[in-house]
């Protein structure tokens, strides 16, 4: 795949964007667990933000190391 | 294809449904930044005409077939289907299946290695190569003013929900937005457009995939969501696919055959195998195989994609404490209309954090469309009407600084036709109709071109030209005459709109096919020297028999095929 020869393979910044994302959620999350605040939000006891944050983090993480910049 | 929907925004009254949080802020920022540094360090590694407007031809399959789908998810689709099908039901997931795989599969299989091994830049240099400069131009300039047209309509409707739904300034929407992705088209070209493509496929996908989740698991289900549905909305049939498509009595007032003939054929087969804005992307990748494998991939994605739009719109139905009703009721009224289903439903399911994720999917999802725009037309002009019309003989550092102006250009002409939308709303239902009753016929001329050896250059230019004028009479005598709808459907009871420009798309079809094929058989065809590499039986196409099963697209094709019949037996 020629993106990885000349160029930060795009699956790289993917990777950094979701990790990213997936921080600010998931403590956006833990943050409403422990200061639940009145919410129009239905299903709240899933606590969504947590787990959908945690799998971006998951996600992006294996991007940011399997595609990092250097590694063929 | 999700214009009718999508436009119906354009007569929403400003409100505001979401308020963000600083994390959700965040997000959105996070976001527009990392766009635009992609796009300044694509910039140095685009400095030729090959690798600004084709990228380089050296896309994997993966690259190219995301950066594919992820140009169509764009503009209105996801709000605006996720509407149609608050309003009509499931029917509308055709757009999905029936609308789409088919043409899809018929691209990578049949069109693509034409357009492949040709070494063409656009679809329009196609059309030069196999008819002739007049052909080309006809569909090189319709192009293009379509192109500027719709990208600017898109670009005020995207404006119009920011402010309906983040209660955002209008003008700061369409300027922030459009200069975002002018930007990094301007500097990185088509390499620029693709790479933030895929990531926004990944954006929209991640934003969008936990209200359909969450959703499902409010309702107990599919079969909960059913019966909640048939509970709160008793005699009318919603969830399923063909079922009540024998007769006009349906929430879309079609019958099958507008959906086979008008929606799967005329209308999906221009749209997925002749515009050029989807099928740049295809044409970007590393070889043929590629091409084929990117299409299939796109194809398998746009297969699932009912997930996030179509299933969210059914939820509506089901959990939603109220009626949604159509938007001039609503603005009579002050009740919501069907095109917050989706923002409802965020604000329903998405705390702060998954709130931003799912705006910033909203906005990947239209600025994705708006680049495929700039992008294409960016390449139309430059060496579709520039080099040809204006100025023949020029350096190809020269043809790269015109595609960034051009990208600039392009994105100011939207700006100003989005404006200009904002004081003739009527210039909406013309560009819809140009816009795709343009590509109807061009694919009749296209295709006839590829299969057909006899097809001669002015059957090429006649037929395209008999195809486009045949659309606009027909919604010419329509608009004029409502009662003529019962000769365009074939039925009385069919119903202006949707399924008035299905029936209108298979008449257009079938006249540009019959007036290519009569001015075939009465003019002078090419010699067959000037058709290898164009048309089936001249042209040499690398065989895959060397692959393994599983590195063969066709392998992959019959894949999708199978699901693709397996989900409408199973939606039946």
């Amino acid at each position: 795949m020629s993106d990885k020869k000349h160029f930060i393979s795009i699956w790289f910044f993917i990777g950094v964007l979701l990790a990213v994302y997936g921080v600010l959620i998931f403590g956006a999350g833990v943050w409403e667990l422990f200061n639940p605040t009145p919410s129009q939000v239905i299903m709240r006891h899933l606590h969504a933000g947590i787990w959908w944050g945690l799998l971006l983090a998951a996600i992006g993480a294996f991007y940011c190391v399997k595609f990092r910049p250097g590694k063929e | 294809m999700n214009i009718p929907y999508a436009l119906c925004f354009l007569a929403a009254e400003p409100s505001r449904l979401l308020a963000m949080a600083p994390v959700d802020l965040a997000i959105v920022i996070i976001y527009f930044a990392l766009v635009l540094a992609i796009g300044f360090y694509m910039k140095k590694y685009t400095q030729t005409g090959e690798q600004f407007f084709m990228a380089g031809r050296e896309m994997s399959a993966w690259i190219a077939g995301l950066s594919f789908i992820s140009a169509n998810l764009g503009s209105l689709e996801m709000m605006g289907y996720a509407a149609g099908t608050y309003e009509n039901g499931i029917l509308v997931g055709h757009a999905y299946w029936i609308a789409a795989i088919p043409a899809i599969l018929f691209l990578a299989l049949v069109m693509l290695p034409f357009y492949y091994i040709c070494k063409t830049h656009s679809v329009p240099g196609y059309v030069k190569l196999r008819y002739g400069e007049a052909a080309r131009s006809l569909s090189a300039i319709s192009f293009a003013v379509m192109t500027v047209l719709m990208s600017g309509i898109n670009m005020y409707a995207m404006a119009v929900i920011m402010k309906v739904v983040l209660g955002w300034n209008i003008h700061f929407s369409i300027w922030v937005s459009s200069l975002t992705v002018a930007i990094y088209v301007a500097a990185g070209g088509l390499l620029s457009a693709i790479f933030n493509e895929v990531l926004q496929f990944f954006l929209i996908w991640l934003g969008c995939l936990i209200i359909p989740i969450v959703g499902l698991l409010e309702t107990g289900g599919w079969e909960g969501m059913v019966a909640r549905i048939a509970a709160n909305f008793p005699g009318q049939d919603f969830t399923h696919m063909w079922r009540s498509t024998g007769t006009f009595d349906n929430p879309m007032g079609i019958r099958w055959e507008g959906i086979v003939f008008g929606w799967g054929l005329a209308i999906s087969f221009g749209y997925w195998c002749t515009d050029f804005l989807i099928i740049q992307r295809v044409m970007a990748a590393k070889d043929l195989r590629s091409a084929k494998l990117g299409t299939i991939i796109g194809g398998f994605f746009k297969m699932i994609v009912p997930l996030i739009v179509i299933l969210p719109g059914l939820l509506g139905r089901a959990v939603l404490p109220f009626e949604l009703v159509s938007e001039p009721v609503a603005q009579q009224t002050g009740q919501h209309s069907y095109n917050e289903v989706l923002p409802l439903l965020l604000v329903r399911y998405c705390g702060p954090g998954l709130l931003g994720l799912g705006v910033t999917a909203l906005i990947a999802g239209f600025m994705s469309g708006m680049a495929g725009n700039v992008s294409a037309f960016a390449t139309v002009w430059t060496y579709d009407i520039y080099q040809p019309l204006i100025k023949k003989k020029a350096s190809d550092a020269h043809y790269v600084r015109m595609g960034r102006w051009c990208a600039m250009l392009g994105v100011f002409a939207s700006i100003g036709t989005a404006y200009l939308v904002m004081g003739f709303r009527s210039i909406i239902d013309y560009a819809q109709v140009v816009f795709v009753f343009f590509i109807v016929p061009m694919f009749g001329t296209v295709v006839l071109g590829m299969l057909w050896k006899r097809t001669t250059p002015a059957a090429g230019f006649w037929g395209l030209l008999a195809g486009i004028l045949a659309s606009f009479f027909l919604w010419l005598w329509v608009r004029l005459d409502p009662a003529a709808i019962q000769y365009v459907a074939l039925s009385p009871d069919a119903k202006l709109g949707m399924a008035d420009n299905i029936y209108r798309a298979m008449w257009t079809l079938i006249v540009n096919v019959v007036v290519t094929v009569v001015v075939s058989l009465f003019t002078k065809p090419k010699p067959a020297h000037e058709l290898k590499g164009l048309v089936y039986g001249m042209t040499e196409i690398p065989s895959e028999g060397h692959f393994p099963l599983f590195q063969r697209p066709v392998f992959w094709a019959a894949a999708v095929g199978i699901g693709f019949v397996a989900l409408n037996v199973i939606f039946w």
